[in-house]
C-alpha cells in the first residue's frame, strides 16, 4: 500500500514536471529536476534562485531539527535565524546601551543610572525581525518559482533523493530524481562530550530566542561565536565568563586576537584560560554547577552559572544525507570539493558551510552558490575566489580583517620579506565620553620589496566591518602601500587611519598617535 | 623609557604608557605648568595644564621642577582645566637637539609658513624634519558678531571638522537613546540636550588639541609666531603681533592662511548673524535657527541642530550641495526634510533686524516668484560660502596673482612668484579639505627640502557630508562622468538598501541608497562611488583606496561582502539605471 502511494506520488511529480518545457535542455527531461538543492540557507537559496533564473527546474529542501532544548526556526539557514542577523541585532542592542551612557557625556539629560535591558522585549524584537525575513524569503522563492519542500532530503542513489513530505510521518515516503544535486546543508553547533552538556547547556542556536534572561553565563569556546556572544551579554549587563581551551580566535592574526581579548578583559569579561569543562549539574536552586580543569596547572575548579553556552565549534550536517548511497566522500564531518565545488561524484556539488576547509561565511556561501548555478546552467566558467575574504568579529570594539594574518604572511614569504605598518589611533568621538582607546589599533601587512603590495589589513575599532569592506575591494584591485598612503583621508573618520600608517614594526618606533589634524 | 619619534605623520613624542592612561580615571587634578612653551608669554591661551611633573633639567630656564598640585590658574583665566593626557612632558623634554643646517644663506629662515592650520602646520613640520629652519605664523581675527576667536590649528580643529563631528555625534547619540528604547533598554525617551555642557565638552576637546599642537610644534622645533603676516618684499615679511611688529626674512614662503565664512551684503548680516566660526562656542542655545546656504556646512549645521532638538530652517538660493552629485544631493535634502527640517527653496535673505524681544526678524524673497516673506528666528547662521584670507597679506607688493579671493597655483603648488607657494583652502579651484591640505603641505615640504618629486594628486578625493544620514562619495559624480565621457559610455549601478539595525527601531530606510558610476564597456572601470547611509565616511574610505588601485565593476561584485554591514551593499550592486529595473531591495541573506 505504501509502495503504491510512493509510486503514485513519484508519478505525480513526474507528470507534473514533464508538462513543463525544459528551457535548459530544450528537450523532455530524463530527470524530475535539473537541480535539487539540499538545504535552504544562504548558499542553497542563492544557488537555487540563480539556477531558476538561468532556466533550470529546481527543487529546494530545507529542514531544521530542533535543538536539544527544542529551539527551531524557519527557512533561510543559520545566518538569518541563529547567526549573523540576530547576533548583529544583539550586538547593536549592547552598543546602544553604551550609547546611552555616551549621550549623557555629550549633554543629553538621560538617566543612565539604572539602565537595564528588557531581555524578553529584545528577544521578541529580534525574533519578529527574523520572522519577517523568513516571510520575505518564502515570498521570494514563490516569486522566483523555486519549488520548496520543508523536509529533509537524503540520497537513494547519486541521482535520486528521498524525503518524507510530512517529517515524522515516515509512512509517506517520496523520491525525486535530479540531474545535479547541490548539498548545502550547513552546520550546527557541537556539544562537548561531558555529563550534562546536552541536557543543561545551550548553544548559539538557542540564545537568540532564549525565553529567560541568561544571567551569569559561562561561554565555553573562544572562537568568534563565543566572543561575540560573551560581548553582547556583557553589554546587556549580564556577567559572562569565557572558557578558553587553548587560544582565542584560532585562525585569526594572533596579535589582533590577543588585543581583542585584552579589550574584553578591560570591559569586565572574565576569561578562564587553558581550561576545559568536565561536567554540568543542575543544583537544587536551578542554577548550573560547572566543574572544569585547568590543563596547564592541572587544577580542578567549579563555579555556578545561570546559563552555559557551548561555542566550541560547528559540525557539518552530513549524518542524515546518506551520502554513502551516492558515493560522496567526506572528511571529518565536511564534504571535500574541488575548485568548481564538485565532490568526487561529478554531478554532485557542495557549497556553503558544509564544504571542507573554506571560510564559513554567509557572503562566501551566497556568491559561491550563485556562481555554481551560473556554471551549471548559464555556461559561465567563473569560479569562486576564496582568497582575501574579509570578515568581522562583532565584539564591542569590532575586529575586521582582510587578507593574510601577519603569521601567514611570514610563513609564506619569510619575515625578511614582510613589512608591517601599524599604529594605535584615537577616534575623535571617544574623547568626550572618555572611552578607552587603548585597543584601537590597526596594521597593514605588506610585501617588503617593490611596490609593497598589501597582503593583509587588520583593524580593531568602531564599525570595523564598514571600514574594511572597501579595503577588501582595494586588496582585490592590487592595493600597494604607496597607493594607500597617497589615498587622501576622510576627516574625521577612523578609516582614514589606514592612510596615515607610517610606522613599521621593524623600525621599533612607538606606534602611539599624537596630533590629529596636521 | 621615552621613545623619540620623527614621524612623517607628525606624531608627538609619546611614551607608550601614555596610551594606556587614556581614560580620565587615571588623571589626577590639574597642575599648572604655565610658561613652559617658548612663546606662550604672549599666548592668549592659558590652558597649559598637565598632571605630570617635569624634570628639572628639561625645564631649563623655568622656575623649578615640581609644580604644586591642584593649581587653578587655568580655571581662573576662564578656561576649563586641562584634563587630557594627550602628551607626556618628560618625553617632550627628552628630545635630542636637532642639528640645523643653514641652507638659506643670509635669511632668518629657510621657510616661513603663513598660517597655522592643517596645511601650514603639516608643511612646517615636514620641512623641519627635513632639516629646514622654519617659522610658522598663525593669527585668528575675532569674528565680527560675537568676537569668537581660537587657538592654533586652523579651521578643522577649531571651527570645522572636529567640532562639527562632535556635534553630529551628539545628535546621533540623541537618536541612539530612542533606538535603545526600541531595543528594550529602560530609558526615558523624553530627553533634552544640555547645550552648555555640550559646547563646553567640545571646547575642552578643542583646547586639548590646541595644546597637543603647540607641544608638537615645540617638539619639532618649529618656531611658532602668534602674528599676522604681511609681505614687504618677496623675501621679507612683517609679523604683526600683540607685542608689536617683527620682521622676518626667508628664502621661501608658503601661504596657508585658509579661509573664513562669508557674510551676505544685506542689512543686519554682520551685526546679528553668526557663522560656523561662532556656532561651536555659542554661549546660548541656538533655538529656532535660520541656516542660510545649502552647501555641506549649512546642511551639517542644520542636521545636528535638528538632532539636538532645535528648529533649523535651511534657505537655499539655487541648488543643494553644489558640486556634488545632484541625485545624491537631492536625496540628502529629502532625508532632512523627512526629519522635519524645512527648506526655503529659491530664496535669498533681504535683511535681518533685531526685535525688542531679542528675536531676529529675517525678511527674504523668492527669486523665482519675487514673493517676499518674513519670519522670526533666535539665530541666523550664514553658511553661504568661504572666502580666502588674502587681504592682510599685502600680496600686490610682491606681485602674487590672485583670482577672486584665492591664489592660483601650478601642480607644484607654486604661485607666479618663484619662492612663494600656497597650500590648503587658500588655493584656487582645489578641494577645501583637511586631509588634502595636510598631504599637499607635506608633499610640498618634501619637494622643497628632501629632493622629492612627488606631486599632490587632487583626483579622486573622497569626502563625506555629516548630515544625520551621512553622504560620502569618491570620484566623479554622475553628471561629471556623463559630461566627460558621454551618457552612452557610462553605466550607473544603483540600489536602495535596508540596514539591518534600522528594522527594530523602525528607522526610515527611504533614503538609504548607493550607486557606482562606471565605464560602460571594456573593464567597466569605476569612476565614482556614492553612498547615503550610516557611517558613510567609514564606508567610503576603503573604496577610495580601491578606486586609486583601479577598481572595476567585475572586481567590485566579486569582492565578498562582510555580512551584515551596509558597506557590503556595494558588492551587491547589480541593477543598472539603463535597465530601468526597480532598485529597491528584497531579500537580505541569500
Amino acid at each position: 500500500m505504501s509502495l503504491l502511494k510512493v509510486l503514485r506520488a513519484t508519478d505525480l511529480i513526474r507528470s507534473h514536471s514533464a508538462l513543463r518545457w525544459c528551457r535548459h535542455t530544450g528537450s523532455f527531461p530524463r530527470y524530475d529536476y535539473d537541480l535539487v538543492v539540499l538545504g535552504g540557507g544562504s548558499a542553497g537559496l542563492a544557488c537555487a534562485k540563480e539556477a531558476v533564473d538561468c532556466g533550470a527546474r529546481v527543487l529546494c529542501f530545507d529542514y531544521v531539527k530542533p535543538t536539544p532544548v527544542g529551539t527551531k526556526w524557519g527557512i533561510g539557514g543559520t545566518c538569518v535565524n541563529v547567526g549573523c542577523i540576530p547576533k548583529k541585532l544583539m550586538h547593536q542592542a549592547s552598543l546602544l546601551g553604551e550609547a546611552v551612557h555616551e549621550a549623557v557625556a555629550y549633554g543629553w539629560n538621560v538617566d543612565d543610572r539604572n539602565l537595564r535591558p528588557d531581555w524578553r522585549k529584545l528577544v521578541r524584537s529580534v525574533q519578529n525581525h527574523i520572522k519577517s525575513v523568513n516571510w520575505v524569503t518564502r515570498v521570494d522563492l514563490r516569486d522566483k518559482k523555486v519549488e520548496y519542500v520543508n523536509s529533509m532530503g537524503a540520497f537513494v542513489d547519486s541521482h535520486t533523493i528521498m524525503y518524507y513530505p510530512k517529517p515524522g510521518q515516515e509512512g509517506d515516503r517520496r523520491q525525486v530524481t535530479a540531474k545535479y544535486v547541490v548539498v548545502a546543508v550547513g552546520g550546527r553547533p557541537r556539544y562537548p562530550d561531558i555529563p550534562g552538556a546536552m541536557e543543561l547547556g545551550i548553544t548559539s542556536d538557542d540564545i537568540f530566542s532564549y525565553e529567560r534572561e541568561p544571567g551569569r553565563t559561562l561561554v565555553v569556546g573562544a572562537g568568534y561565536v563565543g566572543l561575540e556572544c560573551a560581548c553582547f551579554l556583557k553589554g546587556l549587563g549580564y556577567d559572562p565568563t569565557v572558557m578558553v581551551r587553548s587560544i582565542v580566535l584560532r585562525g585569526f592574526d594572533r596579535q589582533m586576537s590577543e588585543l581583542l581579548a585584552a579589550m574584553m578583559s578591560e570591559r569586565g569579561v572574565s576569561f578562564l584560560n587553558t581550561t576545559v569543562p568536565s561536567s554540568v549539574e543542575r543544583q537544587s536552586d536551578g542554577r548550573l554547577l560547572v566543574r572544569y580543569l585547568n590543563t596547564t596547572t592541572q587544577t580542578v575548579g567549579s563555579d555556578v552559572f545561570d546559563t552555559v553556552l557551548w561555542a566550541i565549534g560547528r559540525r557539518g550536517l552530513i549524518d542524515d544525507l546518506n551520502l554513502g548511497a551516492a558515493g560522496v566522500k567526506t572528511l571529518n564531518d565536511k564534504i571535500v570539493v574541488d575548485a568548481s565545488e564538485a565532490t568526487n561524484v561529478p554531478h554532485i556539488f557542495a557549497v556553503g558551510d558544509i564544504i571542507h576547509g573554506r571560510p564559513e561565511l554567509t557572503p562566501v556561501a551566497i556568491l559561491s552558490g550563485r556562481l555554481l548555478a551560473r556554471r551549471l546552467f548559464a555556461g559561465s566558467t567563473q569560479r569562486m575566489d576564496y582568497a582575501d575574504v574579509a570578515t568581522t568579529v562583532f565584539t564591542p570594539l569590532e575586529y575586521s580583517c582582510v587578507g593574510m594574518s601577519e603569521e601567514s604572511a611570514i610563513e609564506l614569504h619569510g619575515a625578511d620579506n614582510i613589512e608591517v605598518f601599524h599604529g594605535y589611533y584615537k577616534p575623535t568621538e571617544f574623547f568626550i565620553p572618555q572611552k578607552s582607546v587603548r585597543h584601537c589599533y590597526l596594521k597593514a601587512v605588506a610585501e617588503m620589496a617593490g611596490d609593497q603590495r598589501i597582503l593583509g589589513l587588520h583593524y580593531i575599532g568602531p564599525v570595523a566591518g564598514e571600514v574594511i569592506q572597501g579595503f577588501a575591494a582595494a586588496l582585490k584591485s592590487g592595493l600597494t602601500v604607496k597607493t594607500l598612503l597617497n589615498t587622501v583621508g576622510i576627516h574625521p573618520t577612523t578609516a582614514e587611519e589606514f592612510t596615515r600608517l607610517s610606522i613599521t614594526k621593524r623600525s621599533g618606533r612607538d606606534p602611539t598617535p599624537a596630533s590629529c589634524c596636521s | 623609557m621615552s621613545l623619540t619619534l620623527w614621524s612623517s605623520r607628525c606624531s608627538v613624542t609619546f611614551v607608550r604608557q601614555c596610551s594606556t592612561i587614556f581614560t580620565s580615571n587615571f588623571c589626577p587634578g590639574p597642575v599648572s605648568v604655565s610658561g613652559i612653551l617658548q612663546h606662550n608669554s604672549h599666548s592668549p591661551h592659558q590652558l597649559l595644564h598637565h598632571q605630570r611633573t617635569m624634570s628639572s633639567a628639561a625645564l631649563g630656564r623655568q622656575d623649578g621642577g615640581t609644580q604644586s598640585r591642584g593649581s587653578t590658574s587655568g580655571a581662573a583665566s576662564g578656561v576649563p582645566p586641562f584634563k587630557h593626557p594627550h602628551c607626556d612632558r618628560q618625553a617632550m623634554y627628552a628630545q635630542p637637539v636637532r642639528q640645523i643646517r643653514n641652507k638659506g644663506g643670509s635669511y632668518d629662515y629657510d621657510l616661513v609658513v603663513i598660517g597655522g592650520g592643517s596645511a601650514g602646520l603639516a608643511c612646517a613640520k615636514e620641512a623641519v624634519l627635513n632639516g629646514a629652519r622654519v617659522a610658522c605664523l598663525d593669527y585668528v581675527k575675532p569674528t565680527p558678531t560675537l568676537g569668537t576667536k581660537w587657538g592654533v590649528g586652523g579651521t578643522c580643529v577649531n571651527v570645522g571638522c572636529i567640532p562639527k563631528k562632535l556635534m553630529h555625534q551628539a545628535s546621533l547619540l540623541g537618536e541612539a537613546v530612542h533606538e535603545a528604547a526600541a531595543y528594550g533598554w529602560n530609558v526615558n525617551e523624553k530627553i533634552k540636550p544640555d547645550w552648555h555642557k555640550l559646547v563646553q565638552s567640545v571646547q575642552n576637546h578643542i583646547k586639548s588639541v590646541n595644546w597637543v599642537t603647540r607641544v608638537d610644534l615645540r617638539d619639532k622645533k618649529v618656531e611658532y609666531i602668534n602674528g599676522l603676516g604681511s609681505f614687504v618684499d618677496t623675501h621679507t615679511l612683517v609679523a604683526k603681533m600683540k607685542s608689536g611688529e617683527r620682521t622676518l626674512t626667508a628664502q621661501t614662503f608658503v601661504i596657508a592662511v585658509g579661509g573664513r565664512p562669508r557674510y551676505p551684503g544685506i542689512p543686519g548680516a554682520v551685526e546679528y548673524g553668526i557663522t560656523s566660526d561662532d556656532l561651536f562656542s555659542l554661549e546660548r542655545e541656538p533655538g529656532k535657527t535660520l541656516v542660510v546656504g545649502a552647501g555641506y556646512i549649512g546642511l551639517e549645521c542644520a542636521g545636528f541642530l535638528k538632532g539636538l532638538g532645535y528648529e533649523p530652517t535651511v534657505m537655499v538660493r539655487s541648488i543643494v550641495l553644489r558640486g556634488f552629485d545632484q541625485q545624491m544631493a537631492e536625496l540628502v535634502a529629502s532625508s532632512m526634510e523627512e526629519r522635519g527640517i524645512p527648506f526655503l527653496r529659491k530664496t535669498v535673505p533681504l535683511s535681518v533686524e533685531k526685535q525688542d524681544d531679542g528675536k531676529l526678524l529675517v525678511k527674504y524673497q523668492n527669486v523665482e516668484t519675487g514673493e517676499e516673506g518674513q519670519e522670526l528666528y533666535d539665530t541666523v547662521l550664514w553658511a553661504i560660502g568661504r572666502k580666502g584670507l588674502i587681504e592682510d597679506l599685502n600680496l600686490p607688493k610682491v606681485g602674487v596673482k590672485v583670482q577672486k579671493d584665492k591664489i592660483p597655483v601650478d601642480t607644484l603648488e607654486a604661485t607666479n612668484v618663484a619662492n612663494i607657494f600656497a597650500v590648503g583652502d587658500i588655493i584656487y579651484g582645489k578641494p577645501e579639505l583637511t586631509p588634502v591640505a595636510i598631504l599637499a603641505g607635506r608633499l610640498l615640504a618634501r619637494r622643497l627640502y628632501a629632493g622629492s618629486e612627488q606631486r599632490m594628486d587632487y583626483q579622486d578625493v573622497a569626502t563625506t557630508v555629516f548630515t544625520p544620514l551621512e553622504y560620502a562619495c569618491v570620484g566623479l559624480s554622475e553628471e561629471d562622468a556623463v559630461k566627460k565621457y558621454g551618457a552612452d559610455e557610462i553605466e550607473v549601478f544603483h540600489g536602495y538598501y535596508k540596514p539591518t539595525e534600522f528594522f527594530i527601531p523602525q528607522k526610515s530606510v527611504r533614503y538609504c541608497y548607493l550607486k557606482a558610476v562606471a565605464e560602460r564597456h571594456g573593464d567597466q572601470r569605476v569612476y565614482g562611488l556614492h553612498y547615503i547611509g550610516p557611517v558613510a565616511g567609514e564606508v567610503i574610505q576603503g573604496f577610495a583606496a580601491a578606486l586609486k588601485s583601479g577598481l572595476t565593476i567585475n572586481t567590485l561584485i566579486n569582492t565578498v561582502g562582510i555580512h551584515p554591514t551596509t558597506a557590503e551593499e556595494f558588492t551587491r550592486l547589480n541593477i543598472t539605471k539603463r535597465s530601468g529595473a526597480d532598485p529597491t531591495p528584497a531579500t537580505c541573506c541569500s
